[in-house]
């Protein structure tokens, strides 16, 4: 198993080495320049994902300049010191591979899914990339064209992404999780070469980045390669401390009415305040977990289904979700579309009452139990998807945690308990921390 | 000296074989029943699809979305089981089931845990051959229907295939909206649901693929047990028809920044012998992202949009080749122009041995990671099946794509595309867009 992975052309590359595979084994490397190496053991397939994340996302802009993590993601496909434009996605198709990027609020990737035997390949790119950046106006320009075109196709021609930004934009007193991952359209539209440059040279470097390889590899193989291309990269000595601004309390619930001709159909849309997971510290965000999924987590077998949507009947669907893995905490949302010929403010009352009683009355403990059977389930079904599970790791170890957290993260869901999850939601279901939207028609059009 | 290493790991990557590693079981339940199986014994879990042909175009001219709001229902009670008790009896069993209904084709999709499979499989075998049809829970799920269909209404992506679809189809299964309509679904009752049932899921039209952890020996008597008591012989299948759209522009006007236009022409039948000239000729020209015509043109060099792509639909009963963009409404004219360009310049001057080599290289080399999990293999196993494809299809797919020519190629592009014979359909606020008569 372990050799016929390596074709001749891989072993050009490597020293060779012996040792034991194994699927789902997870190792850690620190290369002296600050690169994390994480390793993801997966031997069904003789495929890789070649992973880099970078501990920047949109948070960490400078003011004024939203977008500028994006769009440098845009630029990242351009050329470098030894490659012309193109020609990184060209090698990468000519071998086969399937790649892409994404940006966060926290963090920006990039990926190659490939045979393993093109692993050297990727990660010599990658390398290359991270430090060897060449921009001309010449491509700049239309890029931001094509990344206008992005926010138009994902927000602008999109009610309910319109009025998503507008709700994190009130949520968010303070902390720059207010702005859209995309950026507002007026400071994209400003963007610039130089802008790019500067962040790019600023926060891509080893000492920013995390390389994920996840796959039909073994750990010591990826460390050499690893060494071998990331090695020789400079640190970056001006990355700012991760700092970001901090929520003050919030004393006065938001409501937002949201009109537009697009929406035919009305709904409520709520979004709290809420916790995150912390390093050694995530008790707390597991009981946010499961209050979301106790509340909505499954259509009519949760509770604001059961109640809006089987008992009461004024809401055709319901769901709760708390937000998954971020560097400083983030939301909690609740969502309910009303039956017919039920207004929004009806809706709200009854949603506001329903869990007025689940602070009251508590949890069922055969629906808790039932979560955590699906919760340990999850842990199996999880494994089949490595991309899901390089992603997995890819956001904890950006968002601060560590692998032994990751680790750690299904026994702390188990032993959760009752009370835990009842005082989490005394915190975060308070009126003063939230922002309720109502999107529908214009008044004009609305027809009970 | 970078730019060096990397020529030469192309070059010899290129001679390296590449095949998708999995080894496919044909197995014959003792009642009958054929599923595709691929051992995986590594995660304790399976995954077993199921595929019954026909799908949404079965559904009666009159009782249109009958067929989606069944396969939304097996999910919400069964026998005297109502909606809740079936979701936590499936909750208690951690196991997932997925229904849906496509234009060809209804697909029922279970993830269980090796160690409860036979418990987790008779839940899904209640629902899919006693659903309970009750009216409560018919209502409720009607309105999530109506109120989708309610916010298509105002979806440009959703207004654009409607209309094409309609252009091209007419009264023609195809032509109409696998959801229903507002009126049809609102008209439908839990009759018609039971009818729907009996037409659509019959071991007829049924192909099964199973990955994980079972075996041969295991896997026939599940299979009885599960589908054993489906009906024989469902619906009739739709009658094959062309594509049979004017040629034109059409336009939606719609209150909205960003116009989406996408367009067909005719295609190709599955099982033509040049369909895998043209596939190929489809992917050069915009599939696969970067380094298409159509993105290189539109999005790389003008900045045109976001995303554009074609692509080669290969219906059961029909064929067409088609595409889409999107585009602010100032900006979607020039796309469409630099389109209608491209696909002439590919009909008459063909493709380069470079582009062909490209996509050879990229098509085989990447057909591996469409086997990277349990869940992605079945539901390949599945559509292969409904493709109709031979069992060793997977490992002689990329010799097919290696053997073509550059000829071959150039002749698929020269007899397919037609840019004279290109219907579009424009949704937005186009800016010099015109309508065609």
């Amino acid at each position: 198993m372990t050799f016929r992975i390596f074709s001749t052309v891989a072993l050009i590359f490597l020293s060779a080495t012996v040792g034991f595979a194994q699927t789902g084994k997870v190792t850690n490397f620190n290369l002296e320049n600050g690169l994390q190496v994480v390793v993801i053991e997966d031997h069904r397939a003789p495929i890789v994902i070649n992973m880099v994340w970078y501990k920047v996302g949109s948070a960490d802009e400078p003011p004024g300049k939203s977008g500028i993590a994006h769009f440098l993601e845009h630029l990242m496909f351009k050329g470098t010191d030894t490659l012309k434009p193109g020609d990184f996605s060209d090698i990468v198709t000519r071998n086969g591979g399937v790649d892409n990027a994404f940006t966060s609020h926290d963090y920006t990737g990039y990926f190659q899914n490939v045979a393993v035997d093109r692993l050297p390949l990727m990660m010599q790119l990658e390398a290359d990339r991270m430090r060897n950046l060449v921009l001309t106006e010449e491509e700049v320009i239309p890029e931001r064209n094509v990344v206008l075109e992005e926010r138009n196709s994902r927000v602008d021609n999109d009610p309910g992404s319109l009025f998503h930004e507008q709700r994190r934009a009130a949520l968010y007193l303070n902390h720059p999780y207010s702005k859209p991952v995309i950026g507002w359209r007026h400071e994209i539209a400003q963007l610039s070469l130089q802008e790019a440059l500067d962040f790019y040279d600023t926060y891509y470097a080893p000492n920013n980045a995390i390389a994920i390889v996840a796959g039909d590899v073994l750990p010591q193989e990826v460390l050499e390669l690893a060494k071998q291309f990331f090695g020789p990269l400079a640190p970056s000595d001006n990355i700012p401390p991760r700092v970001r601004p901090q929520e003050p309390p919030h004393h006065a619930p938001i409501h937002l009415t949201f009109e537009d001709a697009r929406i035919k159909q009305p709904a409520l849309v709520r979004n709290y305040l809420s916790i995150n997971r912390k390093p050694g510290d995530q008790k707390e965000a597991a009981a946010a977990m499961f209050l979301g999924e106790l509340l909505g987590g499954s259509g009519i077998s949760s509770v604001l289904g059961r109640e809006l949507q089987l008992n009461r009947k004024v809401a055709t669907y319901t769901s709760a979700w708390q937000s998954g893995l971020s560097y400083d905490p983030d939301g909690f949302g609740l969502y309910a579309m009303p039956a017919p010929g039920v207004s929004l403010e009806e809706l709200e009352a009854a949603v506001d009452e329903v869990l007025a009683g689940f602070l009251k009355n508590g949890i069922d403990t055969d629906h808790l139990t039932r979560l955590k059977k699906q919760a340990a389930a999850q842990q199996i079904y999880s494994q089949d998807n490595l991309n899901q599970v390089a992603r997995r790791y890819g956001q904890a170890l950006t968002s601060g945690l560590t692998i032994a957290d990751v680790q750690a993260w299904p026994d702390i869901l188990q032993s959760v308990e009752k009370e835990e999850i009842m005082a989490v939601a005394a915190r975060i279901l308070k009126p003063s921390n939230s922002v309720t939207g109502w999107q529908m028609p214009p008044k004009s059009e609305v027809s009970q | 000296m970078i730019r060096m290493l990397f020529i030469f790991i192309v070059l010899i990557i290129h001679a390296l074989p590449l095949q998708a590693q999995i080894k496919i079981q044909e197995v014959t339940s003792p009642g009958g029943i054929k599923a595709w199986l691929v051992e995986e014994h590594s995660i304790p879990f399976i995954a077993l699809h199921t595929g019954f042909r026909g799908g949404a175009s079965l559904d009666p001219a009159d009782k249109l979305g009958a067929t989606n709001l069944m396969m939304a229902l097996l999910e919400e009670g069964t026998g005297d089981m109502d909606a809740a008790a079936f979701l936590r009896a499936a909750e208690e069993l951690a196991a997932d089931f997925t229904f849906s209904a496509r234009r060809d084709s209804l697909t029922v999709s279970a993830r269980v845990l090796t160690s409860n499979a036979p418990e987790a499989l008779g839940l899904l075998k209640r629902a899919i051959t006693e659903p309970a049809f009750n009216p409560a829970a018919f209502e409720r799920v009607r309105q999530q229907v109506l109120s989708n269909l309610n916010s298509e209404q105002s979806d440009p992506d959703a207004i654009a295939r409607k209309t094409l679809n309609r252009i091209a189809y007419g009264t023609h299964p195809y032509g109409r909206p696998t959801d229903g309509t507002l009126e049809t679904v609102s008209a439908l009752t839990p009759e018609d649901l039971r009818a729907a049932h009996q037409a659509g899921l019959s071991r007829d039209h049924l192909v099964v693929g199973v990955v994980g952890d079972v075996t041969a020996d295991e896997l026939g008597p599940m299979l009885d047990a599960l589908l054993g008591e489906l009906p024989e012989a469902g619906a009739e299948l739709p009658e094959k028809t062309e594509f049979g759209a004017p040629g034109g522009t059409e336009v939606v006007e719609l209150d909205t920044p960003q116009s989406v236009a996408i367009w067909a022409q005719k295609g190709i039948d599955r099982h033509h012998p040049e369909f895998m000239a043209t596939y190929v000729m489809m992917h050069i020209l915009g599939g696969g992202g970067f380094g298409s015509r159509l993105t290189e043109e539109v999005r790389e060099k003008r900045g045109l949009t976001y995303g554009v792509y074609s692509y080669l639909a290969a219906l059961d009963h029909s064929s067409f080749a088609g595409g889409g963009v999107s585009s602010a409404n100032d900006r979607i004219g020039e796309a469409i122009e630099v389109i209608r360009d491209e696909w002439a310049k590919m009909a008459t001057g063909g493709i380069t041995a470079e582009e062909l080599e490209t996509a050879q290289q990229y098509l085989t080399g990447s057909y591996p990671l469409r086997f990277d999990s349990n869940s992605k293999i079945a539901r390949t196993l599945v559509g292969m099946q409904l493709d109709k494809l031979p069992i060793d299809y997977v490992n002689t797919r990329n010799d097919k794509v290696n053997a073509l020519t550059l000829e071959q190629v150039s002749r698929a592009a020269r007899k397919l595309l037609d840019p004279e014979g290109l219907q579009f359909v424009v949704v937005g606020k186009p800016v010099g867009v015109t309508a065609t008569d």
